[in-house]
Parts: structure tokens; C-alpha cells; sequence
């Protein structure tokens, strides 16, 4: 499911967002969101998730940049484009006097369209809250009002849904019936974008994974190809003499040097037939480099995020 | 136009207001007919007439409008400055709407309220002092004229508030003071010359002394400078929320 192909479901151009207390929540983001796949946000608090979809929903206007939905752009054409999204928030804001029926059917009627009873009844019976329809929303447990923000998102039949960190504080059982709808809905072809905190959670559900810090994306990748990274190993090799480069003869390894010349890391994969382990000592033999001490580490995606968002000054 | 989103803010605001009648309803008309009693049925007959209208009479059409103004306000207010305190408001500002969608929502439902308050304090007033409508549809027009401007200065309060002290404060420091001093319980020209030109800075006094007029063709200043009066306020009130709306004030990072 390659972003480049088609049109893509969201397009974001240069977006940048400084609040009007002068602190930068989004540095000059681009990214294509295809259509039908689920894409996965991930970042420490603070690091502008919740600023990225609030300005792709309209809930928060952009410094500078451009956003289109399917085309429309979110701006100029809001009505078009916000028709076509569905948005479930972080905090459990909920009309605590309201009804579940209620509520839901006010979030359709919002979104301009037609009363649906049937459809309102297929999204709380998804959503294990037929039960409660004439529950006032003050009545219910947390879990339950995070189902009911669920449903007003797909009250109006979204193409796109917008997850913000749908699991944080949720039960066992909510979060495996989360993640069975969100499988439900890619089936029915909505494009789904979640932000969450959860690496596992990406990994397990993703398509796509981005990574934001400090309101920079730094690193969009395929997730098959992050589990690729997952399954490399790195081998360290303490040097008893420091090194000032790389040999010309050990070019071929793909080798870097680290702390001031005294370690040599090898990134290989532990699951090829070949990892090419044995023919790098031989070179190193050949050219005269002596090491004191090896070790070997397999780096996470928890590694590799922690280290993209450490890197950020 | 997205109607449906405007049906869907109007059905719900009204359904608040049913789902709180006691409070948003029967307690205004209540406390209104109080003043039918002490001064129209109970102290009434021991003051003169004003113009020739008996006392009791001549203070409705001001307290019908004490209410349009203070329930408007209340309505409109609270309509919009709660979903923005329980953070609901994230639905409105992220679904496919304009901002005069949500106006007419919101003041359609909070005006509806206010209108139907007026209208219940007149039967209410039937019943306690002789009335006379001289200009029915007039009455009905100030009415819903006055309504509409005043719940849009609630809503555009309802956006500048940050607290639930701010939501009380212009209703009761501004808006009930004026009311009284607006001519509700007396004319205007039974005052001092001084204290006259002043009630002329009051915009209240233009208001009541035109609703009147549509009652007894009575009034304190001029019938068209009312009505051009009430045109200016709900001027003044669109631009001001429209201003919200296009500067997103308060309503956007």
C-alpha cells in the first residue's frame, strides 16, 4: 500500500502551526495518507499529534502549509472535506445529560446528514451500546463513553476516521473490541489514521508508521520495512587502538565508526543465510586491526523511536 | 446550507431547555407574575394612571421585555459557553458547518425560548390586569426582533467568557439595571429634565418605550426612532459575533 500511487486520501504540504503563545507545535510537516490503509502516529506527549489532526479537522487553523482531504482543501472547502471525516478526541467530552441515541444522532444531523435509525443502530450494536441507548452519557463508565465517542464518529459514515490515542486508559477487553472494529472498517475501505503511545499497538495494527517529535515527522515508513529493521542485529566491536577513519579495504562492510574511533559497529541481518559476520573478521585480521571486546544487540522499534526522538535538539 | 446540522443544534438546544423546564421556563414566568400581583392586582389601584393606562397594565410590556432581554441572554450564553467548558465543542468546530449554521442554532433555539417566555407572561398578565394590544403584529415583530438581537448577544458572550462568573456578570451588572432604569416601571418623562437626557443613553429605554407603544400607543420617544433603534442593536450584535467567527476568537487555537 504505497502513499505515492493514487491520489492520496490526505495530503499535508509544509504545515507548520505556532500557537499564540510563540510555542512551535508543528515544524513544516509533509505527508500523504493513502486511501484504505491505517496509519499509525506515534510520538511522545507534547510532541503535536493531537495538533496535526486537530488542524486536519478544523479545530485548530495553521500557521502556514496546506491540507487536502480526498482533494478538498481543508479550508477553502471545509465543508467537503470535514463531511468526509470522522473524529474521535482524546479526553471523554461527553453532553453529560444526553442520551446515547441522542448524542449519536446529533453528530449524524451535524455532519449534514439525513436522520438514519437503521445506520445508528448498526454503529451502538458494533459498539456493544444498543443496551444502553437511553443511558444518560453521565451514567456510563469511562469505557463505555469512549465507545459512545466512537459511534458519533462513524454516526455519519466517515470514508476517514481519525483515532487519538483510542487505548489510552482502556480495558483488555475495549481495546481487542477497538482494534476488531478498526479491522472491520479497513475491511469496509475507511482510511484510518491513530495516534498512540503504544509501539505494540502500532506494530500490530499499522500500515504505515510516522514518527513526531518536538512537531517534526522524523521517520514515515512501511511497517514491514521497520520489522525488517527489527529483525537486524548490530555487532560493536571495542577497538584496542583508535581508529581516525574506516580503511579503505573494510569500505565494503558498511561499517561506522563511533565514539572518537574506539568502537566499530556492524549492522547485519540475523536472519539472512549469510550475515557476513565472518568475512569482516577475516578483513579486519587482514588489515591489522585488533578489537578487545564484542558484543551484539538487537534493536527494537522502541530502540530506534527512542533514539529518533532523542536525537531531536 | 447544512440544515440538517441546524435542526440537529436546534433540536438539541430545545430539548435542554424541556429537559430543564422547571428552571428555564416556569421559574422566569414565575418571578414575572409576581410583579402582576404586588403592583397590578395588590398596590396598583392606589397609583395613578400613567397616560391614562392603569398602572398595573402599563408595566407589563416593560417586564415582558426585562425577561426577553435577561432569558435571551441567559440562553444564548449557556448554550454555547457549555459545550466550550465540558469541551464538546471540538463536534461543532470539526463538523462541516458555517458559522451562521451555528448562529441560527443556537440563537434560533435560545430566541424560540425567550419569545415563548413572553409570550407566556402576557397570558399569564391577562389574568391579573386589563390589557389592550393596539398593533398585535407589531408587538409580535418587536418581540421577536428583540429576541433574536439579544440572544446573539448572549451567544457572543457566551464566547468571550471564560468562567461561569463572566457568563453573569453582563446580565446582571448591565442588563437588569438598565432594564429598571429603562423604563419598566415608570415613563421616562415622569423624570428631571437631567435624568431624562440621560435614560436617552440607556438603549433599553428604546426598546420598552416602542414594545409599549405597540400596547397603547404610548411612548417615550418616537415609534420609528424605537424600531431604527432595534434594527442598530441587532447591527451592532451580528457584527460582533460574525467578528468571532471570522477571527476565531476564543473558539481557536
Amino acid at each position: 500500500m504505497s502513499a505515492t500511487t493514487a491520489t492520496p486520501d490526505i495530503a499535508i504540504r509544509d504545515l507548520s502551526k505556532t500557537y499564540a503563545t510563540g510555542r512551535g507545535a508543528l515544524k513544516s510537516v509533509n505527508l500523504d495518507i493513502a486511501h484504505g490503509e491505517i496509519f499509525a502516529l506515534l510520538g511522545p506527549n507534547g510532541a503535536g499529534k493531537t495538533t496535526l489532526i486537530s488542524i486536519i479537522c478544523g479545530i485548530v487553523t495553521p500557521t502556514t502549509g496546506k491540507v487536502t482531504v480526498k482533494g478538498h482543501d481543508i479550508i477553502r472547502d471545509y465543508r467537503a472535506a470535514r463531511s468526509l471525516i470522522g473524529l474521535v478526541p482524546q479526553e471523554l467530552t461527553t453532553d453529560a445529560f444526553e442520551t446515547v441515541w441522542n448524542t449519536v444522532s446529533f453528530s449524524r444531523g451535524l455532519f449534514g446528514k439525513a436522520p438514519n435509525p437503521a445506520h445508528i443502530e448498526k454503529v451502538l450494536r458494533q459498539l456493544s451500546l444498543w443496551d444502553r441507548r437511553d443511558s444518560r452519557l453521565m451514567t456510563l463508565s469511562g469505557g463505555m463513553k469512549r465507545r459512545v465517542l466512537i459511534a458519533k464518529a462513524l454516526s455519519h459514515e466517515p470514508e476517514i476516521l481519525f483515532l487519538d490515542e483510542p487505548t489510552a486508559g482502556v480495558d483488555v477487553t475495549l481495546r481487542k473490541d477497538m482494534w476488531r472494529l478498526v479491522r472491520e472498517l479497513r475491511e469496509e475501505g475507511v482510511t484510518i489514521i491513530l495516534t498512540t503511545h503504544y509501539i505494540e499497538e502500532a506494530e500490530d495494527m499499522a500500515d504505515r508508521v510516522g514518527v513526531i517529535a518536538k512537531g517534526e515527522l522524523i521517520l514515515v515508513e512501511e511497517k514491514t520495512q521497520l520489522m525488517q529493521k527489527l529483525g537486524r542485529k548490530v555487532l560493536t566491536l571495542q577497538l584496542r587502538e583508535p581508529l581516525a577513519a574506516i580503511p579503505e579495504s573494510l569500505a565494503g562492510h558498511g561499517l561506522e565508526l563511533m565514539t572518537e574511533g574506539r568502537e566499530l559497529r556492524f549492522t547485519y541481518d540475523a536472519k539472512a543465510g549469510r550475515t557476513g559476520i565472518a568475512r569482516l573478521i577475516e578483513d579486519l585480521k587482514t588489515a591489522g586491526i585488533v578489537f578487545s571486546d564484542l558484543s551484539t544487540s538487537q534493536s527494537s522499534l522502541e530502540d530506534i523511536f527512542v533514539d529518533l526522538v532523542k536525537e531531536q535538539p | 446550507m447544512n440544515w440538517h446540522a441546524v435542526k440537529a443544534i436546534y433540536v438539541f438546544e430545545m430539548s435542554r431547555a424541556l429537559r430543564t423546564i422547571s428552571q428555564s421556563i416556569i421559574s422566569p414566568v414565575l418571578s414575572t407574575s409576581l410583579y402582576f400581583v404586588v403592583f397590578g392586582a395588590a398596590i396598583g389601584q392606589r397609583i395613578s394612571e400613567i397616560d391614562g393606562v392603569s398602572y398595573g397594565a402599563f408595566i407589563v410590556p416593560g417586564l415582558i421585555m426585562l425577561s426577553i432581554l435577561t432569558q435571551s441572554i441567559a440562553n444564548a450564553s449557556f448554550g454555547i459557553y457549555f459545550p466550550r467548558f465540558a469541551g464538546t465543542i471540538y463536534e461543532l468546530l470539526s463538523a462541516p458547518i458555517s458559522p451562521l449554521e451555528i448562529v441560527f442554532g443556537y440563537v434560533g433555539a435560545a430566541a424560540t425560548k425567550s419569545i415563548l417566555i413572553g409570550l407566556t407572561i402576557l397570558a399569564t398578565a391577562a389574568l391579573f390586569v386589563p390589557l389592550h394590544i393596539a398593533h398585535p403584529f407589531l408587538m409580535l415583530a418587536f418581540l421577536v426582533l428583540i429576541a433574536v438581537t439579544f440572544s446573539l448577544f448572549g451567544f457572543a458572550i457566551g464566547i468571550w467568557a471564560d468562567g461561569f462568573e463572566k457568563l453573569q456578570v453582563i446580565p446582571l451588572v448591565i442588563i437588569t439595571p438598565l432594564t429598571f432604569l429603562g423604563g419598566t416601571f415608570y415613563s421616562v418623562k415622569m423624570l428631571p429634565e437631567f435624568w431624562q437626557n440621560v435614560s436617552l443613553l440607556n438603549p433599553v429605554v428604546y426598546l420598552i418605550s416602542g414594545f409599549r407603544w405597540s400596547f397603547y400607543e404610548i411612548s417615550d420617544v418616537s415609534i420609528w426612532v424605537s424600531m431604527a433603534m432595534t434594527f442598530v442593536f441587532m447591527g451592532l450584535c451580528l457584527a460582533l459575533v460574525w467578528w468571532m467567527f471570522r477571527t476565531g476568537y476564543r473558539l481557536k487555537a
